[in-house]
Parts: structure tokens; C-alpha cells; sequence
């Protein structure tokens, strides 16, 4: 059974970042406040910082090109990180890259710290340069990112089309750790979001454990790779928790 | 969109064969203009750019796509690095479409892929970490392995969402040819891959030239 105790939650303001380090076997969930949120994630493995997230493996792997309930979110090493066990939305995207200073300047204009305090017009670059350096990681390290709650199409000529209002208020993705891993994330709006105003949409992050994994389990189980995935989590983590 | 070039191979400045499975790392200069030949067909190679005088600067996937508003390359895509500047520009491609989403093959992902027993099959990604090891000089290490273009393969996207590995379309003798708009370092790792049926288990050599 799933514990349901909240060790801790917090609110990630909109424009804002932060990281975190989830433990194997703990949940995250991210739940749109508003609706229209945005957040911007990267995964790396705390005792070997260059494993990292890696969207064309996660892609490739399960044959997609959206994010949903059953997918595992892969690193380069053929492990996964996270699985995600439950999900509102049904589409989140995971290869248009992040806002930076020049894209927030020609679509919303320049809000400075200088003149407007909390209240600037942060990009998703810059947030996650401040969180990779934390960590001793550079633009180098910028992998492309998860934008969580976001919908880009793709019609038969490869033609990408920004989806507005995928995300309703309340809707919410959990992610469940399948290993340790170093989260990077901001709530920064999307790089293809064309709303007028700066959308500055707040999160819920809330942190609980993971029901032990069943045989059965719907992530495991959604495509042989992912069982595949599974078994190289397992090999990792021989002598350090057993396996499971 | 096919489009010829007008260069001649006779022409070239350069020219080297890349057998499956090696490695091609070199710098391009800006002006210059260099083709990638499929010479047997169906072959993939594995790119990446960097600024040559600061490689933290680096071709970007994502910035590229979402920038150009499509998620294939073809002629007239202009490949742009994480900084925002246009590296390079597809000048002539008689394939069509080439994938940046699909990334390259690694020992480890070929586990997840194909089979737990696949990993210490030869694979893109330990191409280019021999590639970086043998080449100090441009100060490289495994941080700037980062998302690829996957010239002459075949990835569609569907709209609902879906991704597949098409049969490849490209032939033999097909071609891309992109001009540099600054000091690029070009790494291919020409694809060995043996257990994807999109180049009929048959991974074949490349050819790389380069004009003034």
C-alpha cells in the first residue's frame, strides 16, 4: 500500500526554480495550480552527476513523442530515473528546449530585478543554469529538458504546433523514483507559449512514498523495454538496498 | 525538400571514406561548405557541431526545432547552437528528411532497445568517447555528448503523438550538405549499429567532402 503521508510540500511560484533530491521509492507530484502552468525538469544521478536525463532515449524506447501515465523517464545509461504512475493531463513535452532572456525580451518585453524585484520576467535558461551550477554542472551539462503540462503537435509535415490550455487547474503528474536522483526544475512559461501577458503560473510539489512495486506494475509492464530498464535499476542498485 | 548542389566532388578540397563504426572528427571553417554521402544507402550518421574556438557552444536539438517550427531537417534548415547563433545550414539534401529526436546509439540504451545481452556491442556513443579521448585538443569529454542529428534516418512523428523508426529513405549516393557560418568542429559517428532493421543490419561507409 501507498503511504499517503506528505513529508513535505511547497509552492514553486510561477518564473521561479528550485532542485531537490528525491529518494528511490518516493513519489513527486507536480499539480497545475491554475491550469496553464509549465514546469521545466532535469534528472541527474547524484553519485555520478554525468548520468543524466535523456529525452531522445525515453523517446526512442517507448516509440513516443509525448509524455504520459506508463512512461519512464530515462537516463543515457539506460536506467531510469522516474516512472510516471499517475497523470491528468495526458501529453507533456519533452524536446522544445526552454524560454531564454532574448525569447522572454521580443515576446513580453525586458522586466529587469532592478525594476520589477521578484516580480522579473525569469527564463527557463537561466533558471536552470543557476541549478546546475549548484551542483557544480554548466551549460555543458544542460541536457533538453522535460516541460511538464505542456502540448507541442506534430501534423504529417513535421509542422509543430503549441497547444494552449492543456493543462486545467488542478491537473497533476507523479513521478515515482526508481533510483536517487538529483531534480532540477522551474516553473518558467513555455518557449512556444504565445499568450499576451507573461504567463507566471504557480505549482504544488508535494513529496510521499511509493507503494512497493508489484509485479504487475502498469510502468514495468507497459512495454518490454521498460521491463528491460527495470533490470539494469536493478543491477545498479545490487549491494545497496537489494534488489527491486 | 530536395535540393541539388552544384559542387562537384572533382572539386573537393577534401575527401575521406568513414567505414561504420569509426569516428570522424575535424573542424570545418566558416564559408566552407562539406557534404555527407550515403554511398551504399540506408546508412546513418550520427553528428554533432561545435563552435570551434568555444565548444561549450554546441548544435542544439531543441533550438533548432522548435525555432524552425518543425521537427525534420531538410534543406533550407538552419542548424542553430544552444547560444541562439546559426551554426550551419542545410544548403543541398537529395533525401529529404533527416531526424535530430532519435539520438545515437549506446551500449546501454541498445540494452533497453534490443536485449540485456546487446551491451558490449559496439555503439555510437563509444564512438565519440574514443572520439573526445583521442583528441584532446579540443578539450572534449563525455559532458559534451549531447543530442544529435541522425543524418538519412527516417523518424516520423505522428499526431497522436507517435514516434516509429521508419525503413530508411535514403539510397545510394544520396547527400546533404550543410555551409558553416562559423569555425565548426564536425563529429560523426558513423552508425554500427546491428540489430535495427532500418539499415537491414547492414551498417556501410560514408563519405565526407569538404569545398572552399
Amino acid at each position: 500500500m501507498s503511504d499517503d503521508k506528505i513529508f513535505y510540500e511547497d509552492k514553486l511560484n510561477g518564473a521561479c526554480h528550485w532542485s531537490l533530491h528525491m529518494r528511490k521509492g518516493t513519489i513527486l507530484k507536480m499539480i497545475d495550480l491554475e491550469g496553464g502552468a509549465n514546469v521545466g525538469m532535469l534528472f541527474y544521478n547524484p553519485v555520478n552527476l554525468l548520468e543524466r536525463y535523456n529525452a531522445p532515449d525515453t523517446l526512442k524506447c517507448q516509440h513516443t513523442f509525448k509524455l504520459h501515465k506508463g512512461h519512464c523517464l530515462y537516463s543515457d545509461m539506460g536506467r531510469i530515473f522516474c516512472s510516471i504512475v499517475d497523470d491528468s493531463v495526458g501529453w507533456h513535452e519533452t524536446v522544445c528546449g526552454n524560454t531564454t532572456a532574448e525569447i522572454v525580451k521580443q515576446r513580453w518585453g525586458e522586466h529587469s530585478y532592478q525594476q520589477y524585484r521578484n516580480d522579473w520576467q525569469q527564463n527557463g535558461y537561466n533558471s536552470f543554469l543557476v541549478e546546475l551550477a549548484k551542483y557544480g554542472l554548466g551549460k555543458k551539462d544542460m541536457a533538453a529538458n522535460l516541460n511538464l503540462f505542456s502540448k507541442v503537435g506534430v501534423d504529417e509535415q513535421g509542422n509543430m504546433q503549441y497547444v494552449p490550455d492543456n493543462s486545467r487547474a488542478s491537473d497533476y503528474i507523479e513521478l515515482r523514483f526508481e533510483m536517487d536522483t538529483l531534480v532540477l526544475m522551474h516553473s518558467c512559461p513555455h518557449p512556444l507559449n504565445p499568450t499576451r501577458e507573461y504567463p507566471r503560473k504557480p505549482v504544488m510539489y508535494q513529496v510521499r512514498r511509493a507503494a512497493p512495486i508489484q509485479a504487475d506494475d502498469y510502468c514495468k509492464n507497459l512495454r518490454p523495454e521498460n521491463q528491460r530498464g527495470f533490470a539494469n535499476n536493478d543491477i545498479f542498485h545490487l549491494g545497496a538496498g537489494g534488489i527491486g | 525538400m530536395i535540393r541539388q548542389s552544384e559542387l562537384q566532388a572533382e572539386q573537393a578540397i577534401f575527401r575521406q571514406i568513414v567505414e561504420a563504426g569509426d569516428y570522424f572528427m575535424q573542424t570545418v571553417r566558416v564559408g566552407q561548405t562539406f557534404r555527407i554521402l550515403d554511398l551504399e544507402g540506408n546508412q546513418a550518421a550520427d553528428t554533432l557541431f561545435y563552435k570551434a574556438d568555444d565548444p561549450t557552444e554546441r548544435y542544439s536539438a531543441m533550438d533548432t526545432l522548435r525555432e524552425q517550427g518543425n521537427v525534420y531537417l531538410t534543406a533550407g534548415s538552419k542548424l542553430l547552437s544552444n547560444e541562439g547563433s546559426l551554426m550551419l545550414e542545410i544548403v543541398a539534401d537529395t533525401c529529404g528528411r533527416h531526424d535530430t529526436l532519435g539520438g545515437a546509439c549506446a551500449t546501454e540504451s541498445n540494452t533497453v532497445r534490443y536485449a540485456l545481452e546487446k551491451k558490449c556491442m559496439h555503439a555510437c556513443r563509444d564512438s565519440w568517447m574514443l572520439a573526445v579521448a583521442e583528441n584532446e585538443q579540443f578539450g572534449m569529454t563525455k559532458r559534451d555528448i549531447t543530442h544529435n542529428i541522425n543524418f538519412f534516418m527516417n523518424v516520423p512523428i505522428t499526431a497522436e503523438g507517435g514516434l516509429s523508426f521508419a525503413d530508411g529513405i535514403s539510397d545510394a549516393g544520396k547527400y546533404v550538405e550543410m555551409k558553416a557560418y562559423m569555425d565548426t568542429i564536425v563529429l560523426i559517428s558513423n552508425c554500427p549499429q546491428l540489430n535495427n532493421p532500418c539499415n537491414a543490419y547492414n551498417p556501410t561507409p560514408i563519405e565526407v567532402l569538404i569545398w572552399d
